[in-house]
């Protein structure tokens, strides 16, 4: 069980992350930040894995991963 | 059950929001080599050298004292900086218009004397601070502001591969080329980055890595499709691999 929380003001929108998540868990959302991106958003089902993948690419450094 | 954070900003990184574009790897790399930095607990004794070109605002966001080198000069002034303070560990952070275009004198004579120092060096084959043109790593056919039709060999040559001409030379110990692209590439240049360093902390001489990273604002795509670009059409010409890796038998 693990899971991750992205720092919606960071984040940039550029999608990278949903990407490589093997669980497809991320989504870019139709919320903006106050910098005017759509932020990317975590599902929290039970299923993430905690690879970290999505922190290694996110060129922003805005997500944080729980074990 | 307690939950134990396993990945978060590495302590050398600022807690500052980068200024590049949304899918700019510079920020990747940025981490990288920060993460590499505390890794040997370098923080207190580690100078970076900021090019001319993104990769300027180092100082914003690195936990470590920087020094602003004259364009295309970060290799001269790491040389500087290292030769006056030999306790310090000195890297210096170039873009492909700096490194590769007016400072590549600088940086083929700062690698052949063995300067006991680390470039990384991001190529993303175009300048992109200054609006997209044409850099000598420019791919054969890509169209910038500057080679609208796309740049032909007759008239601009061909793409320069840097780590293979630094790879050549005899004070070079480290020389490697990595990509962001998959998870495996991206494990590749966290372990070539923080070699990088680790030749550095043990004098072994001229460390180099070359990054490839894309640029979605100058090639026009968006993070996605640059990326596929980086694998589809940057590591068919600029291969993946360390090309010289210096042994420590080899110094003595």
């Amino acid at each position: 069980m693990a899971r991750i929380e992205i720092n919606q003001s960071l984040c940039k929108g550029c999608a990278l992350c949903t990407l490589l998540c093997p669980e497809e868990l991320i989504k870019i959302g139709n919320q903006i930040n106050e910098n005017g991106y759509f932020y990317a958003v975590f599902t929290e089902n039970g299923s993430c894995k905690g690879c970290a993948l999505c922190a290694k690419i996110c060129p922003d450094v805005a997500i944080e991963v729980w074990k | 059950m307690s939950e134990k954070k396993i990945f978060s900003r590495p302590k050398t990184l600022k807690d500052a929001p980068f200024h590049f574009c949304p899918g700019c790897h510079h920020g990747i790399a940025h981490r990288m080599v920060a993460e590499a930095i505390d890794k040997y607990s370098l923080r207190e004794k580690t100078i970076g050298v900021a090019s001319v070109g993104c990769s300027v605002f180092l100082y914003d966001y690195f936990d470590v004292d920087v020094i602003e080198a004259p364009h295309g000069r970060a290799a001269a002034v790491a040389t500087g900086v290292k030769r006056a303070r030999k306790d310090k560990i000195v890297f210096s952070y170039q873009g492909d218009g700096d490194l590769a275009s007016i400072g590549i004198a600088e940086t083929v004579h700062t690698a052949n004397r063995g300067e006991n120092i680390t470039i990384i060096f991001i190529n993303n084959t175009v300048y992109g601070m200054t609006g997209g043109q044409l850099a000598p790593t420019t791919l054969l056919g890509q169209k910038t502001t500057t080679s609208p039709y796309g740049r032909d060999f007759m008239q601009d040559g061909y793409p320069i591969r840097m780590t293979e001409i630094l790879a050549t030379l005899e004070g070079t110990a480290f020389a490697a080329r990595v990509a962001f692209t998959t998870p495996k590439n991206i494990n590749m240049a966290k372990k070539a980055i923080e070699k990088a360093f680790q030749f550095q902390k043990e004098e072994m001489g001229f460390t180099f890595v070359e990054i490839l990273s894309a640029c979605p604002t100058n090639w026009g795509l968006n993070s996605i499709d640059s990326m596929k670009r980086v694998e589809e059409e940057m590591i068919p010409y600029f291969p993946l691999g360390i090309f010289k890796e210096r042994k420590a038998a080899d110094v003595l």
